[in-house]
Formats: structure tokens, C-alpha cells, sequence
């Protein structure tokens, strides 16, 4: 039923005002000195060269997408894992072929050094 | 339904059981981490054979009320070139989320407040209030609590990005391609339980484990989820966000005060979090080892096991981490996809037919 989520709404209000909350009475408490050097980055003490903002390595990117078609199979599991039992055989021939056919594709992005690290 | 005059019901419970529940939890939470800082401090120590922090309080134990008030008190100095709302929402949702995520933990077993529980496993109560020692149980509770600390990572990369500094942005960048790599490994590993239990309900999930616990049946489950979720914690030996010799302090390089303290709660009640899972899926949650009618075991109550364990499981977590040299990022990857992932699945395939054949 829908409204047995109803209490987690009530825990979500509670969460957001502790999470919320506890920094914005710290940033109420503490002093407030700013200055030129609190305002540059960190950076091991030298000046910052250039915005932080631009490009980066496209492995990143590759496991993200890799992520989600993963992340999608999994969703796919969860319900067939709580009646495999009543699925007997077929749900298992039926769940090895679609794992299969995922697994291939595991195999060819590996052949194809997708999740190879430089 | 005994006495509406006890007030409305949220869903299935009482307006007044929630609140106190959501108040409670969040409150054992916050504690939990002040006093699991000061534990991975004195654990530390003492793998160093050094005492650790012993001068505030006795033993020092007062050492994070110290360390709290001290956050509280701190500037919080911000680089300029920030996102200004994206670098206020990163921490708010690193708390939010950790402590979120523990709506769907059974802490103990059903009690059934004015009438006779029923069934073998004591999980209805038709003529009473069930009081249940989580705040919702609702039946997909496993995908719930995955899907809430998926939520953290989005705190990790706006922190690290919305910054404007080297160092956070790689650091952001990795922990989250890490958390990602690994949150298949988590959900791949949390599958055999799942369908030994036949139910995503948590507390089913227990009390399917009355005779054996779900460790003996899924060892290799048990071993994935756990390498997986020090991983998904960022912890060491994976602790690569960190890895304060090449990125400073990862992502939370450019926070201070309590923004900070905030990923780092997040952290520590993560760990929690992941300690608790193992302990439902595998440990038998808030089932004696014992059987209760030894000596006293039948008079303990089930909270007190289920808080055993985890403390047990957080205390490996706090061993593994000062004893393990971190791994090199590459590595930490292909353990995840090449190793971790394909066992899993193997796990899945293994236990599905094993399980199906018997039904058949």
C-alpha cells in the first residue's frame, strides 16, 4: 500500500532539518573574517592557475554509461530474485539468457579496453 | 486496531510512534558517529601501539563533544569561485541522505502491544498495534535503502565540482565513478539473500533466518558485499578519494566547519548503514546466536544483538582500515568490474538454480 510510505515523509522532514539544519547554525555561530587568500582555492599554497572547471579523462564518462546499463540489469534482479522459487526452471533459463547476453557485453567492452585505466 | 483515541495514524503507525522513532534514529545516528570518530581514533592507536586521544574526559571520552563544539565554532571560509547553491546543497545531502537510508532497517523483531502475535515467525498481529522497530515497513525495503544511498553520491560530486578547486574536482570525479562501480557489486551480492529469502521485506528477510543465518548459505555473497561496501564507503583500503598524499582531502578539500562535519558524518553513517544491511541479509539481524532457551539468552533483547553485530562489523571495517595499504586507482577499478561484478552474477545464477531445482 501507498501509504506505508507515508511515515518515511515524515522521516525525509526530519532528516532534511537535521542535514540542513546542523551547518546553518555552525555558519550562524562561527566568526566571519574573509579575505583575498580565504578566497582563492586551495591549491599546496601557490596561486591558482586557470578555472578547476574543464575537461576530464573520458573513462569517466564510459563508466557512468557502463553504470547505468549495469544498474538497469539489477533492477530487472531484484524481483525475480523474490520468486525464483515459483518460476522454478523457467525463470532460470529465462533470467541466464538475459544475464548472458549482458555478460557478452561486460566481455566486449573489456576486450575493448573500456576498463583499462591509464 | 486498539483505541483511535491515541491519535491518527500515519500509513500503518501511530503520528506520535513515528515521530519519536524518525527523532530517535536520527538522534542514536548523530551519536553513533560522534562516538565512531573517537572509536577508528582509539582502534588506530591502539594497531599503533599508541593510547589515542586520553585527556578530555576519562578515557577521553568527552573527546567528540570537544571536537563537535569546536566544528561549530570554525569560519566557514569558501573559495570564491564556487557555486554558491550547489556548494550549500552537497553537505545538507550527504547528512540527509545517510541518515535517510535507515527508515527500512528492522532493529528488533515485531512486538505485539495488547493481543498474541501470529504465525511461526510472529510477524502479524491481527487484534493488537504491531510495533514495529523500523519506520516503514514496507515491502520493497532492500531496493529502498539502496536507492536512498545512491542519493549520497550526488552529494560527493556537486561538493567536489561545485568548489571551483583542482583537488576537489578529482576527487569528486573519482569517488564517484568509484561509489557507481561498486553499487553494482553491492546489489549483485545482496541478490542471493534476497532469493533464499524470497522477500525484499527486511524483516521477513530475518526471520526466514531463524535456523541458519544467511552467512553459511552465501559465504561468497557475504565476502562481495562486504569488499564491496568498504569500497561504496570509501573506506580503506579504498579510501582512493582521499588519498591525502596526491588530492589533499578529496572532495571536501575546500569545506569547513560543520560542511564538513557533514560529509563526514555522512561517511560514518554510512558505515552504520552498510554494517546494518550486512547484518539483516546475512547475520540474522536481530536473532540470537544462541538458541533462547539457554541459560538466560531468552530474556536478551533483539535490539541489543542487532547492535552487537554491527558493532562487531564496524569494528572489522576500523581493522581492515589500518591494516591494509590503499590500492592504486586502476587496480580499485578493475577489481570492481572484473572481478567483483562477474562473481556476483555467478553467485546469482548458482543460487537461483540451486534454489529453483529444490522447488521444483
Amino acid at each position: 500500500m501507498l501509504s506505508d510510505y507515508a511515515p518515511i515523509l515524515v522521516f525525509l522532514g526530519v532528516c532534511v532539518l537535521f542535514g540542513a539544519g546542523v551547518p546553518l547554525l555552525s555558519s550562524l555561530l562561527g566568526p566571519r573574517r574573509p579575505s583575498a587568500e580565504k578566497d582563492l582555492p586551495y591549491e599546496s599554497g601557490i596561486v591558482p592557475v586557470e578555472s578547476a572547471r574543464r575537461r576530464f579523462s573520458v573513462s569517466f564518462y564510459v563508466t557512468a554509461m557502463l553504470f547505468i546499463v549495469f544498474d538497469v540489469e539489477s533492477i530487472f534482479l531484484f524481483p525475480w530474485a523474490t520468486i525464483v522459487r515459483q518460476l522454478r526452471v523457467f525463470g532460470v533459463v529465462e533470467m541466464g539468457i538475459f544475464i548472458l547476453v549482458l555478460l557478452l557485453g561486460l566481455v566486449y567492452i573489456w576486450a575493448k579496453g573500456a576498463l583499462t585505466w591509464e | 486496531m486498539i483505541a483511535s483515541w491515541y491519535g491518527y495514524f500515519i500509513g500503518p503507525d501511530l503520528w506520535w510512534a513515528v515521530l519519536i522513532k524518525a527523532a530517535l534514529i536520527a538522534l542514536i545516528l548523530a551519536t553513533a558517529f560522534a562516538y565512531l570518530t573517537l572509536a577508528e581514533r582509539k582502534v588506530s592507536a591502539r594497531i599503533q601501539l599508541r593510547y589515542g586521544p586520553n585527556r578530555v574526559g576519562p578515557f577521553g571520552l568527552l573527546q567528540p563533544l570537544a571536537d563537535g563544539i569546536k566544528l561549530f565554532f570554525k569560519e566557514n571560509t569558501a573559495p570564491g569561485g564556487r557555486d554558491r547553491l550547489l556548494y550549500l546543497v552537497a553537505p545538507a545531502l550527504a547528512g540527509t541522505a545517510a541518515i535517510l537510508a535507515f527508515a527500512a532497517i528492522p532493529v528488533a523483531g515485531v512486538n505485539c502491544l495488547g493481543g498474541p502475535a501470529v504465525g511461526q515467525t510472529g510477524l502479524s498481529c491481527p487484534s493488537g498495534y504491531a510495533l514495529h522497530w523500523d519506520i516503514a515497513h514496507i515491502n520493497v525495503g532492500l531496493l529502498y535503502i539502496l536507492a536512498i544511498t545512491s542519493i549520497g553520491v550526488y552529494s560527493l560530486f556537486l561538493g567536489g565540482w561545485s568548489a571551483n578547486s583542482k583537488y576537489s574536482l578529482l576527487g569528486g570525479l573519482r569517488s564517484s565513478a568509484q561509489v557507481i562501480s561498486y553499487e553494482m557489486a553491492v546489489a549483485f551480492a545482496l541478490i542471493g539473500p534476497v532469493i533464499l529469502a524470497g522477500s525484499l521485506n527486511l524483516e521477513h528477510v530475518v526471520t526466514t533466518q531463524q535456523h541458519l543465518w544467511y552467512l553459511f548459505l552465501q559465504p561468497l555473497a557475504f565476502v562481495l558485499y562486504f569488499v564491496a561496501a568498504l569500497a561504496e564507503t570509501n573506506r580503506a583500503p579504498f579510501d582512493l578519494p582521499e588519498a591525502e598524499t596526491e588530492l589533499v582531502a578529496g572532495y571536501h578539500t575546500e569545506y569547513s566547519s560543520m560542511r564538513f562535519g557533514m560529509f563526514f558524518m555522512g561517511e560514518y553513517i554510512n558505515m552504520v548503514t552498510v554494517a546494518a544491511i550486512a547484518t539483516t541479509l546475512f547475520l540474522g539481524g536481530w536473532l540470537s546466536p544462541f538458541p533462547t532457551s539457554w541459560f538466560i539468552f531468552g530474556y536478551i533483547p533483539g535490539a541489543l544483538w542487532f547492535v552487537l553485530k554491527v558493532v562487531v562489523l564496524l569494528f572489522v571495517m576500523m581493522w581492515v582500515r589500518w591494516t591494509l595499504p590503499r590500492l592504486r586507482y586502476d587496480r580499485l577499478m578493475s577489481l570492481g568490474w572484473k572481478v567483483l561484478l562477474p562473481l556476483g552474477l555467478l553467485n546469482i545464477m548458482v543460487t537461483g538454480t540451486i534454489v529453483a531445482l529444490r522447488a521444483a
